[in-house]
């Protein structure tokens, strides 16, 4: 499988599926 | 002049402004400068050496420099929070101490995979040319993986002050 940092587009949607998984995460640990 | 106006006023403005051009240079280098270089090695004859002798050691300097600022301002602001954002101790500090970690593992990825890899590939230091191609790859990847971490990052620091309120009322 192809790094998807290697692409520019890649790397973008890896950062806003990261955004997505850390938002819930801090939301659990806030205990909402 | 208060406390409270060093703090939250110069200091958070301290803390925007060397973001700014942190994560601005971040992104002029992935998002110009990268594919510029590509384009710039293929002309005959090659045309990207004013880039890489005069341009990226003067934007690798602000924006190596202009990381630590930021950082150092954030944990300014912070104060005697700072364990509570880091350590997770307190609910309501848990946004601003996740994006506080993504600072910091970026500050890391400058100082330790970007800038001493840069010097090689610029010729700051001595390498080889197989040095030379594995730092590329090495700087390219830290470089991109803080454009991944820069989103969430952004995220937490300008949504932190209303998260707690936004999500338990």
């Amino acid at each position: 499988m192809k790094n998807p940092l290697d692409s520019l587009w890649g790397t973008v949607i890896s950062g806003l599926v990261l955004t997505v998984v850390l938002f819930y995460l801090a939301r659990a640990m806030m205990g909402a | 002049m208060t406390s409270d106006f060093v703090l939250y006023g110069l200091g958070r403005w301290l803390h925007i402004m060397a973001g700014v051009m942190w994560i601005g240079l971040l992104y002029y280098f992935n998002f110009v400068q990268v594919d510029a270089l590509k384009a710039a090695a293929a002309d005959t004859p090659p045309t990207g050496a004013g880039i890489t002798k005069h341009v990226a050691p003067r934007a690798l300097f602000f924006f190596r420099w202009a990381a630590v600022v930021t950082v150092l301002a954030g944990m300014m602001i912070l104060g005697d929070r700072l364990d509570d954002a880091l350590l997770f101790k307190e609910r309501a500090y848990v946004p601003i101490g996740i994006g506080a970690w993504l600072g910091l593992i970026m500050l890391f990825n400058v100082w330790v995979l970007i800038w001493p890899n840069q010097k090689k590939i610029l010729g700051i230091v001595a390498a080889t040319d197989e040095e030379k191609a594995k730092a590329r790859r090495v700087a390219f990847l830290a470089s991109r993986t803080n454009v991944m971490l820069s989103m969430p990052m952004l995220f937490f620091m300008s949504f932190s002050a209303t998260f707690h309120r936004a999500l338990l009322g």
